[in-house]
């Protein structure tokens, strides 16, 4: 009986833990007992298989995806990368999924009231499939700092949430995306519930001015990395077996 | 200092955050945007075994739902394969196994229809109790809590399920089993997912 080869160890020190008071919402919110590590099984090193027709084509777009009567007000920019795993290999065919606030800092989403006006040509979400090496892009405008209740003067910076699946349910991801030079970085709890400074400047998109279309928008980069696996080698010699 | 092994760190995680929806469920933030929405159709129409509905709440540390949580669900088919290169064998036409749950946002309430999964070949050979694997996301939970439930019509599997018998702490053993009933004909199981607090539901580090 093979072995599934495994994912490497998920580096826990590196993501927020569960229990993060400063963002007060996680206090309620956060299991008080270890998880337990499991051995990885088809369980856990399958998942959803995604392909072109799970995604129209200007899903990706999202000064176009949801235009009714012109574009959205805001800097137009497009957000690129690749999608890597921790032995630097690409990730290609992954599905990844964008959702944000508009230019004004507000969701088009029924539990938002902020007094920042909903964009009639913004809907805030996109999605696509990386390519053969892993390369995605999306286009869209900047998304503006809100307010939020936690204490009561919190600014979340410029944002975009990210979702990925890689290959295997073990690799799914949901994150986010802050934009480089925010003063607004440092100051925010939920960014400060990553404890590592390296880890955070993980999730600031660089300015790519390689990428930026001349007169027409500016660009930022953003690589996103993936849990890596190891090599099928030596997968017969098991201890136990 | 000896050679660098030059591997990249993964990313690391952030809340899905309030918004969760807008993104991944448009349709249940409000606004029609995607031809498709992904997730909602889990075993498709050719799936093979018993059609069931699962059920639930996700409950805080204070004991009142949650009412802003995604759920992701990922299973086998009847016979025990998963819609994936690796995953064991053949499945119907249009299974995919795997979908996409909100709560209501009044009530906390999640359900969804699939049709139970067989077991699975685990690690060394052992079978695995039939299961389906539960990612949850939402506002206050800054990375994914990955779980797994259980049948309790399936009382002989689990007590064979290697997975279930990791867990040292036997009376916390049953926060992973999920409780049959019928309405109108049709199979529910029951699964309450507690957070935190007195029951606290068993999460796994995958």
């Amino acid at each position: 009986m093979t072995q599934p080869a495994e994912y490497y160890q998920r580096d826990r020190g590196r993501h927020p833990p569960a229990y993060t008071p400063a963002y007060k919402t996680s206090v309620a919110r956060s299991p008080r007992y270890s998880l337990i590590s499991l051995e990885q099984s088809a369980s856990e090193v399958t998942g959803p298989v995604f392909g072109h027709n799970d995604v129209a084509a200007l899903d990706h777009d999202l000064i176009k995806n949801y235009a009714k009567n012109g574009d959205p007000i805001g800097e137009r920019i497009i957000v690129h990368g690749r999608v890597l795993d921790e032995n630097a290999r690409p990730v290609p065919n992954t599905l990844v999924e964008i959702w944000q606030a508009n230019a004004g800092g507000r969701y088009r989403h029924k539990k938002d009231t902020y007094l920042a006006p909903i964009d009639p040509n913004f809907g805030g979400c996109g999605r696509t499939i990386t390519d053969e090496n892993g390369y995605y892009a999306f286009r869209t405008v900047k998304p503006g700092a809100y307010p939020w209740r936690n204490m009561v003067n919190n600014w979340r910076p410029a944002h975009i949430h990210v979702s990925v699946f890689g290959a295997s349910f073990c690799q799914r991801l949901i994150t986010q995306l802050y934009f480089e030079g925010d003063p607004l970085i440092p100051l925010c709890p939920i960014v400060q519930t990553i404890p590592d400074p390296d880890a955070i400047d993980q999730l600031t998109a660089k300015l790519d001015m390689n990428a930026t279309i001349p007169l027409d928008t500016i660009a930022y980069r953003f690589d996103i990395v993936l849990r890596g696996r190891r090599s099928t080698l030596f997968e017969n010699r098991l201890e136990g077996n | 200092m000896g050679q660098s092994l030059n591997y990249l760190k993964e990313t690391p995680s952030q809340t899905a955050g309030p918004y969760v929806h807008i993104g991944l469920a448009p349709g249940a933030a409000g606004f029609d945007i995607y031809d498709r929405e992904l997730g909602w159709d889990i075993a498709g129409p050719n799936a093979k075994g018993e059609r069931i509905r699962v059920e639930g709440l996700v409950i805080d540390g204070t004991g009142s739902p949650i009412k802003d949580v995604m759920l992701e669900a990922w299973q086998a088919n009847a016979d025990g394969n998963y819609a994936h290169p690796e995953g064991g064998g053949d499945v119907e036409e249009g299974f995919r196994g795997w979908g996409r749950v909100i709560t209501d946002f009044e009530t906390g309430a999640w359900g969804f229809d699939t049709v139970k999964p067989g077991a699975v070949m685990g690690r060394s050979g052992k079978l695995m109790a039939p299961h389906i694997n539960l990612w949850i996301v939402a506002r206050g939970i800054n990375i994914g809590l990955n779980t797994r439930m259980y049948f309790d019509d399936e009382a002989g599997a689990n007590a064979k399920d290697p997975v279930i018998n990791l867990i040292e702490w036997e009376n916390r053993r049953s926060t992973l089993i999920a409780r049959r009933s019928e309405r109108e004909g049709q199979a529910v199981y029951r699964f309450d997912i507690r957070v935190q607090g007195e029951n606290e539901t068993v999460f796994f580090d995958i």
